[in-house]
């Protein structure tokens, strides 16, 4: 009986891992393919392109109370003068029917890289804002942002 | 062309000469996704502002692509650098052709 229980539970075990893999590989591709989306976006936005991750700051919370007007700013580290400024702040969010929110085109008459607006989010996803500053070099950051009430209609 | 009565704005009045000013805007606009449905379950046809420009004695400060994801009654908040008096002009421009404008006087001293 003991070794019965003890095989049961073994099995149970097993097949309890391999659902859970399971799941997790349903789950993954989605996620992946809004990722890969959002890459293609962004190579028609800015080019072929290597982003590094820094100099970029996205201010949005955590946790959207609605996905209808989220507020969202960006900065990024940059001196703004007419040598070194930023040229373009990109947004995309992942996981909406159509990943990119905004471009902003700045000069060095902005005087600050920051930009705030608000957006809607149709359902829990990650958050990307690209810099591409004079010198051609591009810069990124991303966020998860939670979302209980979509955004998008539908 | 006047002022649009659907632009709100908060832009000082003066500056010293140099100063970073902020600049904040709000248009009342629907900016309609095309991804609603009306009470009869048609979907309501899309109409969003896709640019948005910002100019300093009409030289470019700011300008903005929008897409569908922007929210209704786009806010949008950013800075520019006081250099001379003069006209800071805000243009918003709709999909059907329409351009909403608000144009702000500011003293640099």
């Amino acid at each position: 009986m003991d070794i019965h229980a003890a095989l049961s539970r073994r099995h149970l075990l097993a097949t309890g891992a391999a659902a859970a893999a399971a799941v997790a590989s349903a789950l993954a591709p989605p996620a992946r393919a809004q990722a890969a989306d959002a890459d293609g976006h962004a190579r028609k936005l800015m080019g072929p392109f290597t982003a590094k991750e820094g100099r970029v700051h996205l201010k949005i919370k955590d946790v959207a109370e609605s996905g209808t007007n989220e507020p969202v700013g960006v900065s990024v580290d940059s001196p703004m003068t007419p040598a070194d400024y930023v040229k373009a702040i990109h947004v995309l969010a992942e996981g909406n029917p159509y990943p990119v929110v905004a471009s902003w085109y700045l000069t060095p008459r902005s005087g600050r890289a920051e930009v705030n607006f608000r957006m809607r989010l149709a359902k829990t996803q990650m958050v990307r804002a690209y810099a591409v500053l004079s010198d051609g070099s591009v810069w990124m950051t991303r966020q998860e942002v939670k979302v209980t009430i979509g955004g998008c209609g539908g | 062309m006047a002022n649009s009565d659907r632009v709100k704005v908060r832009i000082p009045a003066k500056a010293k000469k140099g100063e970073i000013i902020e600049i904040k805007t709000q248009l009342s606009h629907d900016m309609e996704t095309g991804q609603r449905k009306d009470a009869a379950g048609k979907p309501i046809p899309r109409r969003i502002v896709n640019r948005f420009t910002c100019t300093w004695n009409g030289e470019p400060v700011v300008s903005a692509d929008w897409y569908q994801a922007v929210s209704s009654n786009p806010f949008s908040s950013f800075f520019a650098v006081a250099t001379a008096s003069g006209k800071i002009k805000l243009s918003w421009w709709d999909e059907t052709g329409e351009v909403f404008e608000y144009t702000h006087d500011i003293v640099v001293e």
